[in-house]
């Protein structure tokens, strides 16, 4: 897995639900997705529907609680995917 | 659950409980009606002397019976007083207006429910099988208990 490649996928993935497009546009690792870019929790749901669908991955509750910045959703990603190979 | 536990369990009361029946419901959906009495107060005002049925009250309709019902039917008794309800999406279109005296029919598929959120697709349709408005409605439902 790409560490740049999948920041860019996760932009595309995170882009119709944020509030703070300024947060956006410097987007990094260590991003929040409910603190900096303001994506309210219903719609962070629809973000982790999307993942699973991009990468044909299941997020489970304990994961989704974890799922709050940029960072962390790369290290989920990476893990799920790694359990299906 | 039987449909009238369902309907007894939902947060509403007149003037704003918009669900009448529920005539089936099962893990992917819900059908229920509603009859929009004449003497309903938003009547007076919408229009002046030409009374239709809002669509906030279409939209309303719609959620309380395809969504609100659904998830209650979904959590089984885990939902109680303490849980808490919101609407977090609605995108509908109005296709023909309702007028005082109709009786609609709500149906309502399940896109997804997960992490707490109901997504369905929902139709309402009138007596004569007519489209009144289709379109997507999504909320939270979660215990207050599980909020931190």
């Amino acid at each position: 897995m790409n560490k740049e490649q999948t920041i860019e996928e996760l932009k595309n993935i995170v882009q119709p639900y944020i509030q703070n497009q300024e947060a956006f546009d410097i987007l990094t690792e260590d991003t929040d997705f409910i603190n900096d870019l303001k994506i309210n929790s219903a719609n962070l749901v629809d973000v982790i529907l999307d993942i699973e669908e991009k990468y044909d991955i299941v997020i489970d509750n304990e994961a989704m609680e974890r799922m709050v910045n940029v960072k962390a959703a790369l290290e989920i990603i990476a893990t799920k995917l790694s359990e299906k190979n | 659950m039987t449909n009238q536990e369902i309907i007894a369990k939902l947060p509403y009361s007149k003037p704003f409980l918009f669900v009448d029946e529920i005539l089936q419901i099962n893990e992917n959906g819900v059908e229920g009606t509603y009859y929009f009495d004449e003497h309903l107060d938003f009547y007076k005002g919408h229009f002046k002397d030409n009374p239709v049925t809002p669509g906030v009250i279409l939209t309303e309709v719609m959620a309380q019976i395809g969504l609100v019902c659904l998830g209650i039917f979904l959590l089984d008794y885990s939902f109680n007083s303490t849980t808490s309800i919101a609407l977090t999406l609605s995108e509908i279109e109005f296709l023909k207006p309702v007028f005082p005296k109709e009786k609609v029919i709500v149906i309502s598929e399940k896109v997804y429910f997960r992490f707490g959120k109901l997504k369905c697709k929902v139709i309402m349709k009138n007596e004569n099988g007519e489209n009144v408005c289709t379109g997507t409605i999504a909320g939270i439902m979660v215990s207050k208990s599980e909020i931190t």
